[in-house]
């Protein structure tokens, strides 16, 4: 048969695909578990950042465990749902004129976490996600006990331009949002991400985060999906709530 | 020199991929501000162009030509998918630094160049060794710019601290520049510079 022959080129990227998909597929299937165990313990980290319990000594599971408990909530009414009866799955479509955060489908429920200090809550943790330049950032945001200032923020998956948009994990930068108000008296949203730097001396410094030189897009993504979450159309009503019910 | 010799180590100065023939910056410029996620990068890069050489080298004798480029990527794509799978696996946090790239590994011309170039004329134990020397030229370049990057941007090597920084009350103040992509664009032409001094044909007129 001839090296060229039809039946031999067919015949031969036939060999190659299912030879291929073999190694490949088992290295997936085999590799998964730890893989999950790598993703569940990232997430739990990112959550003891932002809720100010990283550089406790210990087992981060543990700590998590003892110090963290989430709560599950329905996003339109702020209203508690059971765990028996938090569905993640169930989504639905965002009118584009609310697609702030650009992520087009919205969960029903979500789940909170709540950093718990003797009896009381000390932090509320909310996960963010929304539409950066070249990926979906997904992170979490977390309030002072107050539910009006801002004690930190994390990303832990994007895929951002690493030294321009991917400073979003610079640690100055980050630090740079806590103690930022992000609600006013009334219950508005008032915190921003601008463009270039914050003026310390201007009457808005408390509520203006630094926009990343370099970009934009980012920091535009940044700030539409904190403007999404903590607006009326994500953790907005369940705010609302835990205000109403001190 | 023998043949396999000459395989492993003329890719390391006299024939660098990055160095003589300019291939494999982009990936040079991401992922060398630091040390760590260099030496995983170099290895990466050892592990899919060795084994992806032999691999070609195997079926050489049956590669159709009207397919052999398609058919070179889905094995080199396939080692990557592998590689990033065991990154992911057992070295969490650097494959989050080195995030893309390791995927970008499939477009590294160093890798297609050496099946296209090599591997589809020579019997697999000299590509694989090829393969091997070729991803060590890489490596070479990598590790000389991330040791210069991260111990001029941050003071420290491999994590560690050398130069103590001003910020944190020591006397070296750091060198942003050194952190950003075009620190490395000027110290590859540095390194080619070297080279090319040190080794005179290598220069072109």
């Amino acid at each position: 048969m001839s090296q060229d022959s039809v039946t031999k080129t067919i015949g031969v990227a036939t060999g190659i695909c299912l030879f291929c998909s073999l190694f490949v597929s088992v290295a997936a299937v085999k590799l998964r578990p730890r893989q999950v165990k790598n993703q569940r313990l990232d997430r739990i980290q990112n959550i003891l950042q932002v809720a100010g319990l990283a550089g406790e000594e210990g087992d981060p599971e543990a700590l998590y465990q003892e110090r963290i408990q989430p709560a599950y909530i329905d996003l339109k009414t702020g209203q508690a749902v059971s765990e028996d009866q938090y569905q993640p799955d169930q989504v639905e479509s965002i009118p584009a004129e609310q697609d702030l955060a650009g992520i087009k489908l919205r969960p029903l429920q979500s789940v909170v976490y709540q950093r718990i200090d003797g009896q009381t809550m000390a932090r509320l943790i909310l996960p963010i996600q929304g539409k950066g330049v070249w990926s979906t950032l997904y992170g979490f945001l977390a309030l002072e006990e107050d539910l009006q200032t801002v004690a930190g923020i994390t990303f832990y998956e994007h895929a951002e331009t690493p030294g321009l948009g991917g400073e979003i994990d610079n640690p100055n930068w980050k630090s740079s949002w806590a103690g930022k108000r992000a609600y006013d008296e009334d219950g508005n949203v008032v915190i921003e991400v601008i463009k270039g730097q914050v003026d310390p001396a201007s009457s808005d410094a408390d509520r203006q985060i630094d926009g990343l030189s370099g970009a934009t897009l980012t920091t535009r993504g940044v700030d539409n999906l904190i403007q999404y979450w903590l607006g009326e159309n994500g953790y907005g009503p369940y705010l609302k709530r835990l205000r109403e019910e001190r | 020199m023998s043949s396999y010799r000459k395989a492993l180590l003329e890719p390391i100065f006299d024939n660098n991929p990055i160095g003589l023939q300019v291939l494999g910056i982009c990936s040079a410029l991401a992922v060398t501000t630091k040390l760590e996620t260099a030496v995983v990068m170099s290895l990466a890069v050892i592990f899919v162009t060795s084994c992806a050489s032999l691999f070609v080298s195997v079926i050489r004798n049956h590669m159709p030509s009207s397919i052999r480029i398609i058919a070179q990527m889905t094995v080199i794509a396939s080692l990557v998918i592998i590689a990033d799978q065991f990154l992911k696996a057992y070295m969490y946090d650097i494959s989050k630094q080195l995030s893309v790239f390791v995927g970008l590994i499939i477009t590294n011309c160093i890798v297609l160049g050496r099946t296209e170039g090599f591997a589809l004329k020579n019997p697999p134990g000299l590509s694989f060794i090829d393969g091997i020397g070729n991803g060590l030229g890489y490596a070479v370049v990598l590790l000389f710019v991330a040791t210069i990057r991260e111990l001029l941007g941050t003071g420290k090597l491999y994590g560690l601290t050398v130069l103590k920084l001003t910020r944190d009350g020591g006397w070296y103040p750091a060198n942003g520049l050194m952190l950003l992509a075009p620190s490395a664009f000027i110290l590859i032409g540095l390194f080619i510079w070297a080279v090319r001094t040190w080794k005179p044909e290598q220069v072109e007129d």
